[in-house]
């Protein structure tokens, strides 16, 4: 049941072969079972889902579902508010914390009757490409328990990846979805910026920001993606058109035929820095989609080389204000200073600040303090502007020539946990090729490419297309997914150990 | 701390040339808040005209108030501003236990409006109006903050307070804050002119409809910058900035004593620190304020919640036809009709008394007896209470009643006066209050010929007078009737009488 893919199951409630209940049920038992060992999760709602499964189950028995997903579960990252569920975005600082509303992507998954299991580990605040800046400790690698998921939303690609949940929810402001879905195996869109609304999704960096699919096909992401995106008047950076029809270009994708679609590789997207297995399936993508007919160009991106620097200037600047409201005034974690007889409020807010962020959330925060300060504002945040102007301009000519873009998603495969987390200029290298798509706010896919020879890891082949033409991601990545899904024999997830023979691990901080 | 050393007014002038900046905020009267639905009425419970996107809660957004827009466009407008084309909200970052966010979503380089003016009536050395043109830099749209209430301790200030309450119910509250280029050239005059713009401003507002104008609610507040150059130098000085100064005369109190604390500061070889100031209405003195005068770094940039606001040129015509009668025009018109000399005209609208004055005219008074009214007696009750002349319990339809009555000769403009009090004790209308009190004039000749009578023996002398032909010894006895009758004689029917018997 529990590898069942996400479409699977909904025609299989769709035929009355199984029910809700019974598919949830066997998730939570999967999350009981293996989660002690991987900790893709923070919070799991067991009673919750149960009752939103039994719920669906009535709908499909009285022949009016609310979707096609009606009843089929998802885990949701934990940077998105829940109503009536805890929602940490992985920090100390939040620790409690019960939102009275939901995110409206939340809300749409209940409209339309996706019973939610639970809340998925994350990087502080999404800040990272490990998962173990979590306040409450790291996610593992389902393919090798002792190597890291991916970030910031590695506890989202773990629980599927892992089985745990057919459907997860994730955010992607720098490479949080598609880096994950590259280093577990597991399929990661990030929607063109305002396709998804942000109501509700607690802001890293809000001209970054979006929320995602993270699932296991690429027709699975494209039902997913139907149910949470669209306009939503409380977000007024959510774009108000109709999305393109995404399942639809996903079933087209699988029938493999590629003819006429020109596909652009970026030339500044590879090479040094990258490891030779991840650039050999990344090689061997860029055949299949050949011989399905695609013709391939080379197309070159010259500002691309500024991404990171400039992703560093944004993302600090706009967390260190968003990063604000966390003074213990009116919620979340509050500390008193114990030096201090009567402390003021700027004292309270001090000592919780100081006891409540981690290490890495201080440092991004110093970093955007000081690239808004007045005298520096024009040389850093200003001139980060600036250079995004002219990453969206390398994107607008690329693809005059091109299609779609692709590129290897993530650098390496996953490395092992505790091997980056003291350099983080190593770390945020990871999301080199993912970083550009968030600047330019263009819609991009991870599809997993197959394994890198010299560990046997999964690697990860982006596509990236035009501001609202997500629809491209799905034909193209289904094309893909389908050409090497007749080359494995069966899905790449089939490869990775079984989690039920691995020791259980206890060390595993909850 | 030393008191202030402070510098005769006239003394200042002599050596200094005043520059004055004025900021003032209105919050609108929009039905709901600058980025959510929360609803705006003023005095409801602590936190219940709240939700998640103003209390900021992790993960809410802000949404515009196309009202509060359309608002600051028709100031911008009525201020003669450009209106922008495009421009943007921007985060003004610093902490603050009333600021649910920790930033405020304002405007910063990019205002909705932009270079403007007002034209402000003030008399010249001879007494004649003259229009004294101020520059208007920007007006912008920002959201008001929460209001944090200090119990304990003596003053209600944070310092010596056991703990504070906040209530977010303002927070988010749309506001505009209208800027003034620094005003230079108004010498002795600095003070009069802030008061005349910021009363001038408040009767614009008024006339737009976009605010309730409530000084003594805050629904108007103003901030007032000073500096002053040595004269003739042309080089501008440091200067400070004097807060939340909320009535029209504090205003100009506010710039005359800041010109004669700089003036003693400066005289002293001192430098004028650049700080924030706290004005006291009691004593009229600004003093420190400390906690926020450390040069602020508030790393503005452009909220990347919010797309940018463009108003197409067609919405802003069709808006600019909606504007009211430019109140400079209106004043020179209503000047014409009521047949105000200059200078009552002046003390009118420096009373704040313009509207109250018309709408009492339109109330069935005369022009005189409406400005009698209200620039005399209720000028002085609002002085002494230290209120506005809006903010009393009298209507300009009650004042019109009373002078209707005072027509009829049912009462006399002493008694009259009784009738103010007790409109102002909330005893009902003028009628039921003249009824109440046994206001009436007698004017019965049997009560009235008695009282006289009185009088004339009483006085002996005078009455010889009269009989002698000066008539106008009369008044004496009239003053002695009306003693007797506690002011309630027809004044009129017993001097007839008083002559009648005297011939």
């Amino acid at each position: 049941m529990i590898r069942r893919t996400a479409a699977e199951l909904a025609d299989a409630l769709a035929a009355g072969e199984t029910t809700s209940v019974e598919i949830t049920r066997a998730h939570l038992d999967r999350i009981a079972e293996v989660d002690g060992a991987v900790h893709a999760f923070l919070h799991v709602d067991a009673e919750g889902a149960l009752a939103q499964a039994a719920a669906a189950d009535e709908r499909r028995a009285a022949g009016t579902p609310a979707s096609a997903l009606d009843g089929v579960p998802i885990a949701v990252k934990d940077v998105l508010a829940t109503q009536g569920l805890p929602t940490t975005c992985g920090s100390r600082i939040l620790e409690g914390w019960v939102p009275p509303y939901d995110a409206t992507v939340v809300a749409r998954l209940k409209q339309a009757g996706l019973p939610i299991l639970g809340k998925t580990n994350m990087d502080e605040f999404a800040m990272g490409s490990s998962t173990e800046h979590s306040a409450y400790g790291p996610t593992h690698n389902p393919w090798d328990l002792d190597r890291i998921p991916g970030g910031s939303g590695g506890g989202s690609a773990a629980a599927v990846a892992a089985f745990e949940a057919p459907l997860a929810i994730g955010t992607d402001t720098g490479g949080s979805i598609r880096q994950p879905g590259a280093v577990t195996g597991t399929v990661g869109v990030k929607p063109t910026y305002g396709g998804v609304s942000r109501y509700g999704l607690v802001a890293l960096a809000n001209s970054l920001d979006q929320a995602g699919p993270v699932t296991r096909t690429v027709l699975d992401s494209a039902l997913l993606h139907e149910v949470i995106g669209g306009h939503d008047p409380l977000d007024s950076t959510s774009i108000d058109q109709p999305l393109p029809s995404l399942v639809e270009a996903a079933r087209h994708g699988a029938a493999g035929d590629l003819t006429g679609v020109r596909i652009g590789v970026v030339k500044e997207l590879g090479g040094e820095g990258y490891q030779a297995g991840v650039l050999a399936r990344f090689q061997e993508s860029v055949d299949l989609m050949v011989k399905a007919g695609a013709e391939v160009v080379e197309v070159s991106c010259p500002s691309f080389v500024h991404a990171l620097a400039t992703y560093y200037l944004i993302l600090p600047a706009e967390a260190s204000s968003n990063l604000a409201k966390f003074d213990a005034m009116r919620y979340g974690l509050r500390v008193l200073p114990d030096d201090i007889e009567n402390p003021s409020a700027e004292e309270v807010m001090r000592a919780t600040r100081d006891a409540g962020f981690g290490d890495e959330v201080k440092r991004r925060i110093i970093l955007g303090t000081y690239a808004l300060s007045s005298g520096y504002y024009d040389a850093y945040y200003g001139q980060a502007q600036k250079v995004r102007t002219l990453i969206s301009r390398d994107f607008a000519a690329a693809f005059e020539k091109a299609d779609v873009l692709v590129s290897p998603t993530a650098p390496t495969t996953a490395f092992k946990l505790g091997e980056k987390l003291d350099d983080p200029i190593a770390m945020y290298l990871n999301d080199l090729a993912t970083i550009p798509a968030n600047l330019a706010g263009v819609p991009g896919i991870s599809v997993p490419s197959g394994l890198a020879e010299e560990d046997g890891l999964p690697a990860g082949v982006q596509i990236l297309a035009p501001a609202l033409a997500d629809d491209r991601l799905y034909r193209v990545g289904a094309a893909l997914e389908a050409a090497l899904l007749e080359q494995w024999g069966s899905p790449l997830l089939d490869k990775a150990p079984d989690l039920d023979k691995l020791d259980r691990r206890s060390g595993v901080s909850r | 701390m030393t008191a202030d050393i402070l510098v005769p007014f006239d003394e200042v002038l002599e050596r200094f040339d005043p520059a004055l900046g004025l900021e003032v905020h209105v919050e609108l009267n929009t039905a709901s808040k600058m980025f959510c639905g929360c609803p705006t009425e003023f005095g409801a419970e602590p936190n219940t005209q709240v939700c998640p996107t103003c209390l900021g809660l992790p993960g809410a957004m802000p949404v515009v108030n196309g009202k509060a827009v359309e608002s600051a466009i028709r100031i911008g407008l009525a201020l003669n501003c450009e209106i922008a084309e495009w421009c943007r909200f921007a985060r003004k970052n610093y902490f603050y236990p009333d600021m649910p966010k920790n930033f405020q979503t304002s405007q910063y380089d990019e205002p909705i409006a932009f270079e403007g003016f007002m034209d402000v009536t003030v008399p010249n050395e001879g007494g004649d109006d003259e229009t004294f043109r101020v520059e208007i830099e920007r007006a912008h749209m920002e959201e008001d903050t929460g209001k944090s209430l200090h119990v304990g301790g003596a003053t209600g200030r944070i310092h010596g307070a056991e703990y504070s309450l906040v209530d977010y119910n303002r927070a988010g509250i749309p506001l505009i804050e209208i800027v003034t280029k620094p005003i230079l050239g108004a010498g002795d005059r600095a003070p009069e002119i802030a008061k005349a713009y910021v009363a001038q401003l408040r009767e614009l507002i008024v006339a737009l409809g976009v605010s309730d104008a409530r000084m003594d609610q805050g629904s108007i507040r103003a901030d007032v910058n000073l500096s002053l150059s040595p004269k003739g130098s042309g080089v501008l000085g440091t200067r400070t900035e004097t807060k939340n100064v909320n009535s029209l005369r504090s205003v100009e109190r506010a710039v005359r004593y800041e010109m004669s604390r700089h003036a003693g500061v400066l005289d002293e070889g001192h430098k004028i620190l650049q700080e924030t100031r706290h004005w006291h209405e009691d004593t009229g003195i600004t003093t420190s304020g400390r906690e926020k005068s450390d040069a602020e770094d508030y790393r503005y940039f452009p909220e990347p919640d919010l797309v940018p606001v463009a108003p197409s040129r067609e919405w802003v015509d069709e808006l600019r036809g909606t504007l009211p009668e430019n109140p400079t025009q209106k004043r020179a018109r209503l000047q014409a009709e009521w047949g105000f000399s200059d200078l009552e005209m002046r003390d009118t609208v420096g009373a704040g008394a313009l509207g109250l004055v018309e709408e009492t005219i339109a109330a069935g008074a005369t022009p005189q007896a409406a400005r009698k009214w209200w620039l005399s007696d209720m000028a002085r009750r609002a002085n002494e209470a230290g209120v506005e002349l809006t903010a009393l319990a009298v209507t300009p339809i009650d004042v019109a009643r009373v002078q209707a009555l005072v027509d009829e000769g049912k009462i006399n403009d002493k008694l009259a006066r009784q009738v103010f009090d007790g409109l102002l004790a909330g005893e009902g209308t003028p009628d039921e209050i003249v009824e109440a009190r046994g206001l009436a004039i007698v004017s019965d000749d049997g009560a009235l010929g008695a009282a006289v009578d009185n009088a004339i023996a009483a006085n002996p002398d005078v009455a010889d007078k009269i009989r002698d032909g000066k008539v106008a010894a009369a008044g004496a006895l009239i003053g002695a009737v009306m003693k007797e009758m506690r002011g309630q004689a027809d004044a009129g029917r017993v001097r007839e009488l008083i002559l009648e018997k005297l011939s």
